[in-house]
């Protein structure tokens, strides 16, 4: 193992960012919850790359963890998505404002 | 791992990142992500971690991704969705992006280097080494876990199913019989 760990965790930091501009900057619904993905697996590669230099397998453990949530979430996240789209017919973040006063 | 090879995925994996969010067509978005996560998952792998690695590759960008696509068909999302953000949102965005890219580089630069890396044990990261953590120091939270799975299941079907007509007079009538 050749790379230094500070690497890893800095492309880690670097798809973390990007995953943020992305809930920031889109508007599109689907594409700011792909950018949550993109977060929670910048999160996945720094606990694989932590748990490789500590030497223990317990951030693998948490990566797989981590996997399953985001099984989860994506299955109620999408079946919101779908459930708002039939209501309001659209996926614009800024034209869904029902929770707004 | 070859410092090359790490380089060489590193760059792929940001290049596909910003395709996620610079793409119009969220087809285009998705594919970029699937990319992002095969990368991850060959990083994963160069880091020791075999096991989980697949895990990411089988049920992350094959599973997973397969939902998003399924969403995307069925809400059919062809036309192109201009970046339509507010300007303020923007500006502030960009700044909070790169105040945060700031802040965790200078935190990884400055990261203590007397944990070198441990040499691998063998078998380190293979499903046996996987398991025998997860069933002994983590059993309770692998159980509660299938609980969250079959609760997120459950709730995704109750929410995304369209009510059937006997349950939708009976919540807009009057009477309110109970189904």
């Amino acid at each position: 193992m050749t790379v230094p760990y500070s690497w890893v965790m800095a492309l880690s930091a670097a798809i973390f960012v990007i995953g943020v501009a992305g809930v920031l900057l889109r508007r599109n619904v689907l594409v700011m919850f792909m950018s949550i993905e993109l977060m929670l697996n910048a999160v996945n590669l720094g606990f694989v790359a932590l748990a490789r230099r500590l030497g223990t397998m317990d951030g693998q453990v948490i990566v797989f963890f981590v996997m399953t949530v985001a099984a989860a979430e994506a299955a109620v996240g999408l079946g919101i998505i779908i459930s708002m789209f039939r209501n309001r017919e659209t996926v614009n973040a800024d034209e869904l404002n029902l929770l707004k006063w | 791992m070859p410092l090359a090879l790490f380089i060489f995925l590193a760059a792929l994996a940001i290049i596909s990142s910003l395709g996620v969010v610079i793409q119009r067509n969220p087809v285009h978005s998705l594919l970029a992500l699937v990319m992002t996560l095969l990368v991850i998952a060959v990083l994963f792998i160069g880091l020791g971690a075999v096991t989980v690695g697949f895990l990411q590759a089988i049920v992350y960008a094959g599973a997973i991704m397969v939902l998003f696509l399924f969403v995307i068909w069925l809400l059919n999302l062809q036309v192109e969705e201009r970046m339509t953000g507010h300007l303020a949102l923007k500006f502030f965005g960009a700044i909070a992006a790169a105040a945060l890219v700031a802040e965790l580089f200078l935190f990884f630069a400055h990261a203590h280097p007397a944990l070198a890396g441990k040499e691998m044990a063998p078998g380190y990261g293979s499903i046996a080494s996987l398991a025998t953590v997860l069933f002994k120091d983590y059993l309770i939270a692998f159980e509660a876990t299938s609980l969250l799975l079959l609760v997120a299941v459950v709730g995704a079907v109750a929410i995304a199913r369209r009510p059937s007509p006997s349950e939708a007079d009976a919540s807009g009538g009057k009477t309110g019989a109970a189904s």
